[in-house]
């Protein structure tokens, strides 16, 4: 059953990649990558590795893919002029691919592994534990100072992005929250007793 | 029968759809039955009848709807991409049923019992806003497409607090499945010893982001009727809708289960000497889902910019510091250790 399964997910993954690659509308590749992600998810699943899954469809295909979907709508592409381009790189790209394509052929051919790496390997899972609480072993016992590094470098991340980005411009006109709870019909309006035959 | 149900692999993969069947038409047939008493409600608050034509009191209206629904013709927009433009509706409901897979109605009532149940709903309802986009996009047209960036924009921001929210409840009961959650809120006190008294301001923060998340008033936004024509859903008709529409309120149904499930104690009953059972969930699932009808009868709704604010500025603060309060509160046993329900149960 379970083979059945890895062999599902492992296609879908695999079909999925490639027809983000070909195809031919920018949102199809989006939804074709969200595919691949959700059969990765399902490849965590198989081996154990439930809350990694859980976070690949939070973090991937709950947040950074519904980001790209949102961003690739936007873009207006001429499909003609994109194409023409991509032609006239062709040779290099597959030049370049070639060259990193050789390079690690030419590693994993010269890849021998340490026995004990193999060996922690072999322990991914542990038996005692749930691995939400492993995880959370490793992340916040173990390895805490890296994990507190990381998060800041991502909040130097997240600061600078905000700095780059953000421009106040004078000319807009902004909402003004507390200024509007704190109207009341006696600030709001204004009663004039119009005489007729007379404007105001 | 026995062992070529528990060992044989078509045994399992039948039991299981029996167990899919088993859960999903009673809970579409309840929907039936949801759908007109959110009418029924909505029309009281207002001074009027509501559906009271079809069957006694009108109690088959939704199954009238649902007949119109499908005998109508099917029309897709010239410009449509086929392929996406029917698969956001099914993409839509097929996510909104998937998350009941993992939702206990009764002590080991649940279809599938996994360790990081809670996460899992989390992960389903975060794709529920994928047929929002894609109906939206494939429609090519420019009032859904704008409804579907305004609606997917808006249950995106309101994930983020409902997240935090739940990493609070997590962190009182040490765990991600909902049947240790629903166990660690037992205790002598019945409905003192629920999690709404300990995470009460969570509560409200949990309710109203479930109202935002499911688009529902007063942050309807999507099909604001007064600013846009009807959100994504503009261009849809005969089922592709009627599956949007069923799988919208199969969502709000699951959010009134969350809150159940979270803060009310699932199926514990509230009164120590009662015996615990299915039919306070029933219960405590369809009283809040009076307050989600009562709540659409009774606000007006919220402007856009506004919507974003709450979210942002007010609702993820909030419960950002409430998980660092409930961390601590959990960690030293502050106030009694109500905080630290993980030694009591799971």
């Amino acid at each position: 059953m379970s083979v059945f399964a890895f062999y599902l997910f492992a296609i879908s993954v695999i079909a999925g990649g490639l027809f983000t690659v070909i195809s031919r509308n920018p949102v199809h590749s989006v939804l074709w990558l969200i595919l691949s992600f959700l059969s990765a998810a399902g490849l965590f699943v198989l081996l154990g590795a439930e809350f990694v899954a859980m976070l690949l469809v939070i973090v991937y295909v709950g947040a950074v893919a519904v980001l790209f979907l949102f961003v690739v709508m936007m873009l207006d592409i001429d499909f003609a002029e994109l194409k023409a381009e991509m032609a006239r790189y062709m040779p290099l790209a597959l030049l370049i691919g070639l060259v990193i394509l050789m390079q690690f052929v030419m590693a994993f051919g010269a890849w021998e592994a340490n026995a004990a790496a193999e060996g922690l390997r072999a322990q991914a899972i542990p038996v005692d534990r749930h691995n939400t609480e492993a995880l959370g072993m490793i992340l916040y016992d173990q390895y805490f100072l890296l994990f507190q590094l990381a998060g800041l470098i991502l909040l130097v991340a997240m600061i600078g992005a905000i700095v780059l980005t953000l421009r106040h411009r004078k000319d807009v006109k902004r909402q003004d929250v507390v200024a509007q709870m704190m109207r009341d019909p006696a600030k709001a309006m204004e009663l004039k007793d119009v005489k007729s035959g007379q404007g105001l | 029968m026995a062992d070529f149900f528990m060992n044989h692999p078509l045994g399992i993969a039948l039991l299981i759809i029996g167990q899919i069947f088993l859960l999903v038409i009673p809970l579409l047939v309840a929907l039936a039955f949801l759908m007109y008493a959110d009418r029924k409600i909505w029309a009281a608050v207002q001074m009027r009848r509501g559906p009271n034509v079809v069957g006694v009191f009108g109690l088959l209206q939704s199954f009238a709807d649902f007949g119109k629904y499908i005998v109508k013709e099917v029309v897709v927009p010239a410009g449509a991409d086929k392929s996406v433009f029917f698969m956001a509706p099914m993409v839509s409901l097929v996510m909104a049923l998937i998350a009941w897979a993992v939702i206990p109605f009764n002590d080991g009532w649940v279809l599938s019992n996994i360790n990081v149940a809670i996460l899992y709903v989390f992960a389903v309802s975060s794709l529920e806003v994928y047929g929002v986009i894609m109906g939206g996009w494939a429609s090519n047209s420019k009032y859904p497409f704008l409804g579907s960036l305004r609606s997917a924009a808006q249950m995106i921001s309101y994930e983020v607090s409902i997240g935090l929210i739940i990493i609070g409840v997590i962190i009182s009961s040490g765990s991600m499945n909902f049947g240790d959650i629903v166990r660690s809120q037992d205790g002598d006190w019945g409905v003192f010893n629920w999690y709404w008294l300990p995470h009460f301001p969570m509560l409200f923060l949990f309710l109203i982001s479930a109202l935002a998340e499911t688009n529902r008033p007063p942050f309807d936004l999507p099909e604001a009727e007064s600013e846009l024509v009807a959100g994504y859903q503009v261009e849809y008709s005969s089922t592709p809708f009627l599956l949007f529409m069923i799988g919208e309120l199969v969502a709000v149904v699951l959010m009134c289960a969350l809150i159940s499930l979270m803060f009310f104690g699932g199926w514990l009953s509230p009164v120590p000497f009662l015996p615990d059972g299915i039919v306070w969930m029933i219960l405590k699932m369809g009283f809040v889902f009076f307050i989600f009808s009562m709540v659409k009868a009774i606000t007006p709704r919220y402007r856009y910019d506004q919507l974003m604010r709450l979210g942002w500025k007010v609702f993820l603060p909030f419960s950002l510091v409430w998980v660092v309060f409930v961390a601590f509160a959990a960690k030293f046993e502050w106030f009694w250790g109500v905080y630290a329900r993980w030694t009591v149960g799971g």
